[in-house]
This record gives structure tokens, sequence and C-alpha cells, in this order.
């Protein structure tokens, strides 16, 4: 049983004990089905600028990852939580260092791989 | 007199001793073992999302060599994607509501979440085992191309954590009709619903990378 002093917070666990629970549940879901649908209004039909629209598609995906984050795993910026968000903020940065690092150097490659003309043209 | 000044001195004592005084992190002792069980969970769960992202990271640096194959337009149904994330998307606030019903104690209710949290993973599982055999038969397996490889390779772990999500969920309930709520159940049982949660957060950039953008022309 987790006292209500303790200075941290367990990851999932909601501060309010007794209000409003069922409702975060529900509002995550309305904001998740929300993001949903505009990623596939984005992604499947033809109304926005094409190349605007990885961008979007990554937008809404990022915004729906912290919907779930939020509203589901409870992470917050409390002080109680801080050590699940150093935590959180540490995969992400690892995370990021392995797509952005491989996709950096393989473009590369790609790029060294390719026959001489092509590859003059991707060098600036 | 006396005994004033013995309640002065004991009323005083307390405030200069107690461990209220120190307000760090840390300043109340170890912390109860739902937080210490909780975290570790936590950190485990971001080490498997470290794991996601070099499958993630090597499907996006092949996704374009299909090898003279079929390309991801070719393949991907989105109305099939958007049911499978329908089905995973409730599944995860079944599963958050289970975990409020079994937090009053309400077993009934929280017997009644699992299920609709179980079918709704079998049903995603069903669907993408479904997608996966109608891509081997027209000749779409991973070893046709390197994008197909990396394609299997990233959504079949997924897959394979809902497949183990849905034994953890099944023996969940189990414990619960067979111990009934008793802390370290609850304490597994909300390891499972993190579980359950971040794999929804998985299917969300594998929906975006994978399926939204790959259907692209």
């Amino acid at each position: 049983m987790m006292p209500e002093t303790s200075s941290d917070r367990a990851p999932g666990k909601r501060r309010d004990k007794s209000t409003g629970r069922l409702a975060t549940y529900t509002a995550g879901l309305g904001f998740a089905l929300l993001l949903t649908a505009g990623s596939f209004l984005v992604g499947k039909t033809g109304l926005f600028w094409p190349p605007g629209v990885p961008v979007g598609l990554a937008v809404l995906a990022i915004a729906q990852m912290g919907v779930h984050l939020v509203f589901f795993l409870h992470i917050s910026t409390g002080a109680d939580n801080t050590n699940n968000v150093l935590a959180l903020a540490f995969g992400v940065l690892i995370v990021g260092l392995v797509v952005t690092g491989s996709l950096w150097i393989m473009m590369h490659l790609n790029a060294n791989m390719m026959p001489p003309g092509a590859a003059m043209e991707m060098r600036h | 007199m006396n005994t004033a000044a013995t309640n002065g001195d004991l009323l005083r004592i307390p405030a200069h001793d107690t461990p209220q005084e120190s307000t760090g992190p840390g300043a109340q002792g170890p912390a109860p073992v739902e937080i210490v069980v909780a975290y570790g969970f936590w950190i485990f769960l971001l080490s498997d999302i470290i794991m996601f992202s070099a499958l993630f990271a090597s499907y996006a640096v092949l996704s374009g060599d299909t090898a003279g194959g079929p390309a991801g337009h070719d393949l991907f149904n989105l109305e099939h994607v958007a049911i499978e994330t329908l089905c995973l998307l409730f599944s995860s606030y079944s599963c958050g509501l289970g975990a409020l019903a079994i937090e009053r104690r309400h077993l009934p209710a929280f017997y009644l979440c699992s299920a609709v949290t179980f079918v709704l993973g079998a049903t995603f599982l069903g669907l993408e085992l479904t997608e996966f055999s109608g891509m081997v038969a027209q000749g779409a397996g991973p070893t046709r191309s390197a994008f197909l490889s990396a394609f299997f390779a990233l959504v079949g772990l997924h897959g394979v954590h809902v497949s183990i999500g849905l034994l953890w969920l099944l023996f969940m309930v189990a414990q619960v009709v067979a111990q009934g709520p008793r802390d370290y159940v609850l304490r597994r049982l909300h390891c499972f619903s993190l579980f359950w949660h971040a794999l929804d957060i998985i299917w969300i950039a594998l929906l975006t990378l994978v399926y939204l953008l790959g259907a692209r022309t």
C-alpha cells in the first residue's frame, strides 16, 4: 500500500484517488480517437499538400503518444513523478539516437553506393 | 511548573527531530514495494521500446528496397488496419477500466473488462495473422525483399508482444480467481496494464510509419 505522504509515484498510478478516474480514461480515449481519425484523414485522403503529409502524420503520432502517456500511463510533470519522467526522457534520447543515427549513416552509405552520376547529384 | 517545563520540552523535541523536517528524495526511507516494482517495470518497458526503435530504424532504412517485389501501397489495406487500430485502442481503454475496477475490489466488473480486453486483443491478433498469411500467399513473404523482411520483423515483433500480453492477461485473471485481489496480484496486474498501454503506444508508431506512410504511392 502506498502511503499518501510518499515522495514518489509509481508509473501508471494516478494522484487523484477519488475523483475523475473514469473521466481520465474516457478523455484519453476521446483524444486518441480524434487523433487516429486525423491520422487516417491526413494519410488516406488527398486533401493535404503531399510533401507536408509525413510531417503532419509525425506530429499527430507524437501527439497521440503524449495522450497515451498522460491519460493511460498517468505520466505527469508533478514532483512525485520526476523519476518516471527522467527514465522516459532517457529512453526517448536513446530511441532518438538509434533512429536518427541509423537513418543518417545509412543515407550517406546509400549515397556512396550509387553509381557516380547519381552520387554526384546527391552531394551538395 | 515542573510538569509545564517537561511538557514544553516534549513539544519541542519532536519538532526538531521528527523525520518530517527533511523533505528531499529518500527522506522517508525506502520506497514502498508497489513503487519499486512499477518503476522497475517502467524501466523494462523503456528498454523494450529501445529494442523496437532498432527495428523501426532498420525498417525506415529498408522500406524502399523492394527488389522489384510489391511495395507497401500494393499490400496494405488501410480499412483492415483501421479496425486493428480501433481494437487495440479500445482494448487499452477497457484494460484501464479493469484497473479501476480491481482497485475498487469490484471483481465482476474486473472480469468483464478483462474479457473485453482479451477479445479485442485476440481480434487484433487474428486480423494481423490474416494479413500476414494473405501476404505470404501472394508471394510477399519475409524472404521476398529487404522491405518485407524488415516489415515482418517489426510488425511480427509487435504481434509477439500482443500474444505474450494475452497469455499474461489469462494468467492474471486466473490468479485473481484463485487468490483474490491480494497486494502482490495487484502489483502484477498493474505491470500488465503498463505493458498493454505501452504496446498501444508502439502500435501508433507502427501505424504511422509502416501503414499510413507506406500506403502512399
